[in-house]
């Protein structure tokens, strides 16, 4: 089955790595993410001032893109998820926002030309937008990815990291319990994992202000490391390029900080879901890890 | 130090923009400060959330434009979440910093040029995307 | 007949006056047909008002008045005692609202506001035209008390309503009375022993010659109407013969199955046969089923066979036992908002983050820690002890909206009590605002601060996790706007009160109000705290709302002395202005009897046509507007009377 997809700008780019690996194991699981045939950037943030209407328009682009091709939209990356179901909520809920919102999209004369049936009816919120572990959950559904699993990962223990903007504003993202989210762990004992609860698994890694100070995130994200390190976890799994970024790669100052630092690789939840279901190694790109997770694995006897 | 306090000053006009860019309520904050206790950057801010707050409440908005507090905040939406009255401190960072940015009143943005070159070319693009619009305008 | 009304315009100071041409108005309507006297006075409600409709009755023969004024919520019961002392049927008397539906509502616009009331007392008129003298109902009151939930607020009323020479059957749904008040270690101010200011209640209440205690037992149904319920009372199959029982402890004993023990909140275990805590009453056992290998599985049976009294019975059944009493004080009392709630603070899975009453039972000498506070991880006793208010209390946004009231002491009390426990633990208390408003309390949270060294940090904790064996509390202290982190041996959650999980069901049983909150509604929030506007129930306790012991054994009282004045009367006299059939119209299609919340409606098979029970009608309408047929129609508000009434108020 088809199922639209919207990489977002990072996966496209930097994190191809993420994007490799969920393609690969939604087709193993008999689905064809069709990527969107065109599509930008959603803005990567969702504003938080009520006079905002330019502000969500890519979002809205995007959504209206998505409706040609059907009424789901899959993505994998957190802030991408966040920025269109959040905007997708305004569409659904906002008079005034939805008529302006559609009004300026019309007036974007290029986007007509390109495509033929662009906002031939207005966006309103048709679309549904999924992330990725959702269509995993609802649509293939863990119990056959269960089945599906090919490699004993049972000697891993997994730290599922949830960031932030999967969970909330939680009466928005409606994603799963924002206090103790289970979707990970259901999903990671699904593929045989040991799962390794953490108190920081909701605590934010930094976001976006390590480029304004490195420092900041550093700090945030050597919490979150830490206390998935503290709880013996092997790996710490995520869903977001700029988590994983944070997570990992500011570990090279980590280690500077705190002496003794215990680094943990830091892989999406997709290239873990890609070794259980034993996809060709092609796919699974470790490239751009800083703490490498090979030897992890190697030692695991996973690859 | 003394406050003078009148209706003009806790009920001026910037403050009222505050809450209405923010779309919060202001005096809904009975400044219990769990904001500030769960703000995973709070020991970077110059004002903690709560104080922010207490601060509009006050009706001077001066010295939280002025804060760093409000360029330190990841949007992470932690305080929003835990509030027990509903207050969106998130909200009312964001409308801070519109504010500040749209007045172009200067403050500790993110300059494009001064984005790191590792920045640009390690990490990933939405994190600079982001960055860029909620720091810089 | 001549009609002869007598129309009274309240000024009501300027309330009205200020607003209304009230001169203008009486003076219009002294012409209106029918009206005999038309004035206007300053305040109609005063002594001199009501002597001025008395006088006005007899001289000028009034066959009917309407007093202009405030709402009839406020005064129509003084204006028809008024006609009564004047010899004028009462419901002869009619109030026309001119003031919370004209003057208040309409400030802006005098002249409309005058024309308005002119208009409303017009229909009054026509109403008081066609109302017929009607005489109140009166039932017969059994003179017996049902009292729900065996607490400190039950017993209580219980005793009051004993001793002023009543009976009363006091029932409750656990083994023992004495509900949660038995659990606690010390009541704060004072620091008396809970259990020894109550057990000597609990054993009055046994004792009484009048008090029909029964424990482990539920209300079923309830049916009928004050002065005349018809209770169905369930005692629940304890599969002890409980009279023959002679209380020697033997079975629990030698029972080998265990569970955890809800009197200890957990933290320790009871046998399946069990009686809650040593100073129970009754102290006699009962048999938890579902936790018997005898009753799951046919193993064991020591306890039959070692029960030297041959009390243990495993065939006994649930019986039901029909009572009829004449008021019902409901006393079910609260339980804690479960922790399972808050994330954030572990959702209930972090073992040394303990809700208050775990924490009564570890302060408790008789507790599972024998009085010393000990985690319940390790069994270590505690250095650092953060004490956590409004955990699910003034949380509008995901949890209660409203204040809990005894948290702030009762916490204080806790690390107070730990101090004493500990003299070289430290104590630190997270609060919004301290609450001390009850007698001696702002005295003792001084004496907490002063002489215990109890640190109160300003400031709500947004999360608690388990790391290294600690529990690490991230809080605040607004004070000096700095975040603040402890890794505390314990944590105690003052949890918010909510109302026991049974009462809902028993509100919609007995079909007396709750708030939004599930707490029983009282009839006026100031003036009749402690009756519901149901005929014949009354509240006491937490039930009602989140209390402390004091305010809960008073307002205990009060319910009783409610009860004590309904049954001081031979009789209880209702409302006539209830619903009637005119049997002739009557098509017996039953739409009434479905319809009715009272179940006052019913059929009669002979006749075949409703009839509406006077004695329990409480006059809502709902029969009269679902009657296809118009038969069904209100003592004094006929459809006669509406249609006269509107067309008074249409016209021009």
């Amino acid at each position: 089955m088809k199922i639209p997809y919207y990489p977002g700008c990072t996966l496209h780019e930097r994190a191809l790595d993420f994007d490799k690996a969920s393609r690969e194991c939604a087709r193993a699981l008999d689905i064809e993410l069709e990527e969107l045939d065109i599509w930008t950037c959603c803005g990567a943030v969702f504003p938080l001032t009520t006079d905002s209407v330019m502000d969500i328009l890519a979002g809205v682009r995007n959504l209206a893109y998505a409706a040609r091709l059907g009424d789901k939209v899959v993505t994998l990356c957190s802030f991408c998820y966040n920025v269109l179901k959040r905007t997708n909520k305004v569409m659904r809920e906002d008079p005034e926002k939805r008529e302006k919102a559609n009004l300026f999209l019309k007036a974007d004369t290029e986007a007509r030309e390109k495509i033929e049936s662009y906002l031939k009816e207005d966006y309103v919120g048709q679309v549904d937008v999924l992330h990725y572990i959702e269509m995993l959950r609802d649509v293939v559904g863990f119990d056959k990815i269960r089945e599906r699993v090919k490699v004993d990962l049972s000697g891993l223990k997994v730290a599922p990291y949830y960031g932030c903007m999967l969970l909330r504003p939680k009466n928005e993202m409606e994603f799963d319990d924002h206090e103790q989210p289970t979707i990970f762990e259901d999903f990671l004992e699904a593929i045989g994992c040991e799962v390794v609860d953490f108190p920081m698994k909701t605590e934010c890694c930094g976001g976006f202000q390590v480029v304004r100070e490195e420092d900041t995130a550093v700090a945030c994200s050597q919490n979150v490391v830490n206390s998935a390190a503290r709880r013996d976890a092997d790996i710490i799994i995520t869903t977001c390029p700029l988590c994983r970024y944070n997570l990992d790669v500011l570990q090279k100052q980590m280690e500077k900080n705190v002496s003794g630092f215990r680094k943990l690789p830091v892989v999406y939840f997709t290239q873990l879901l890609g070794i259980a279901l034993g996809i060709d190694e092609e796919y699974l790109d470790f490239s751009d890890n800083y703490v490498d997770p090979r030897p992890l694995l190697a030692e695991k006897s996973l690859v | 130090m003394r406050l003078k306090l009148s209706s003009e000053v806790v009920k001026g006009d910037l403050v009222e923009r505050v809450e209405e860019l923010s779309g919060q309520n202001l005096s809904a904050c009975y400044q219990c400060g769990r904001c500030s206790a769960g703000c995973p950057v709070v020991e970077e801010m110059d004002i903690v959330p709560s104080e922010v707050i207490r601060l509009l409440q006050l009706g001077q908005v001066e010295p939280t434009l002025e804060s760093e507090t409000i360029w330190i905040c990841a949007s992470c939406l932690q305080c929003a979440s835990r509030c027990p009255r509903g207050v969106e401190f998130s909200s009312i960072c964001d409308a801070l910093r519109a504010i500040v940015l749209r007045k172009r009143l200067g403050g500790t943005v993110v300059d494009a040029d001064e984005v790191t070159r590792t920045m640009v070319s390690d990490a990933p693009q939405m994190g600079v995307v982001g960055a860029l619009r909620k720091l810089n305008g | 007949m001549e009609h002869r009304i007598g129309v009274f315009v309240c000024h009501c100071g300027s309330n009205i006056a200020g607003v209304v041409d009230v001169k203008r108005v009486a003076e219009e309507l002294a012409d209106y047909p029918g009206v005999a006297f038309s004035t206007d006075y300053t305040y109609m409600c005063s002594d001199p008002g009501q002597n001025l409709v008395k006088e006005a009755i007899k001289e000028h023969k009034l066959t009917g008045v309407v007093v202009s004024a405030c709402s009839p919520t406020l005064h129509e019961a003084t204006f028809r005692r008024a006609g009564v002392g004047a010899d004028l049927n009462p419901y002869m008397v009619e109030i026309a609202n001119i003031r919370e539906q004209c003057s208040w509502v309409h400030m802006e616009d005098k002249p409309r506001a005058t024309e308005k009331a002119i208009k409303i007392i017009k229909t009054m008129i026509e109403k008081v035209k066609q109302d017929e003298a009607l005489d109140p109902i009166a039932v017969p009151v059994t003179k017996r008390a049902l009292v729900v939930g065996g607490g400190v607020a039950g017993i209580q009323a219980a005793l009051d309503i004993a001793n002023a020479g009543h009976e009363v059957i006091l029932v409750e749904k656990e083994a023992s009375i004495g509900g949660h008040m038995a659990q606690l270690s010390e009541t704060f101010p004072t620091l008396d022993c809970s259990q020894c200011i109550l057990t000597p209640k609990m054993v009055d209440a046994a004792q009484h010659p009048r008090i029909k205690l029964m424990t482990y037992c539920e209300i079923e149904d309830v049916a009928g109407y004050v002065g005349n319920f018809k209770v169905k009372i369930r005692k629940k199959a304890a599969y002890v013969n409980r009279d023959v029982c002679t209380g020697c402890g033997l079975c629990s004993e030698k029972c080998p199955a265990k569970t955890d023990s809800e009197f200890e909140e957990g933290l320790a275990k009871r046998k399946a046969i069990y009686t809650p805590f040593p100073q129970a009453v009754p102290n006699k056992p009962v048999l938890d089923a579902e936790h018997c290998l005898y009753m799951q599985s046919g193993k064991c049976g020591i306890c039959a066979k070692i029960c030297p009294v041959d009390a243990v019975d495993y065939e006994q059944k649930d019986e039901f036992v029909d009572e009829e009493v004449g008021a019902i004080v409901v006393a079910t009392g609260y339980d804690l908002y479960p922790m399972i709630n808050i994330g954030e603070y572990g959702g209930g899975k972090i073992k040394d983050v303990v809700t208050s009453l775990q924490f009564e039972r570890l302060l408790s000498a008789s507790g599972p820690t024998s009085g010393v506070v000990r985690r319940p991880s390790d069994g270590e006793i505690p250095k650092e002890v953060v004490f956590l208010t409004c955990v699910g209390s003034r949380d509008p946004e995901h949890h209660k909206a409203y204040c809990s009231k005894i948290c702030c002491m009762y916490l204080t009390k806790h690390a107070m009590l730990y101090k004493h426990n500990q003299h070289d633990g430290q104590a630190y208390l997270f609060y919004m605002d301290v609450r001390t408003g009850g007698k001696g309390y702002e005295e003792f949270y001084q004496r907490a601060a002063e002489e215990d060294d109890v640190l109160y940090i300003r400031g709500k904790v947004s999360k608690l996790y388990e790391e290294d064996g600690k529990v690490m509390v991230w809080g605040v202290d607004t004070l000096t706007g700095q975040k603040v982190e402890i890794a505390a041996d314990m944590v105690v959650l003052g949890l918010a009160m909510v109302p026991n999980a049974a009462a809902l069901e028993l509100a919609k049983k007995l079909k007396i109000q709750v708030n939004e909150w599930g707490f029983l509604s009282e009839a006026h929030p100031k003036l009749r705290p402690v009756e519901s506007l149901a005929p014949g129930f009354y509240l006491a306790g937490a039930a009602q709302g989140p209390k402390d012991i004091p305010d809960a054994v008073a307002q205990a009282s009060g319910a009783a002395a409610k009860v004590a004045s309904l049954f001081a009367e031979k009789e209880y006299h209702r409302e006539p202005i209830i619903a009637f059939v005119d049997e002739d119209d009557c098509a017996g299609c039953r739409v009434c009897v479905s319809v009715c919340p009272y179940d006052a409606a019913e059929f009669d098979e002979e006749r075949k046509v409703a009839h509406i029970q006077e004695a329990i009608c409480e006059g809502c309408g709902a029969c009269i507007a679902a009657c296809p047929s118009g038969s069904v129609t209100q003592k004094n508000l006929t459809d006669d009377q509406l249609f006269k009434m509107v067309t008074a108020a249409l016209e021009d």
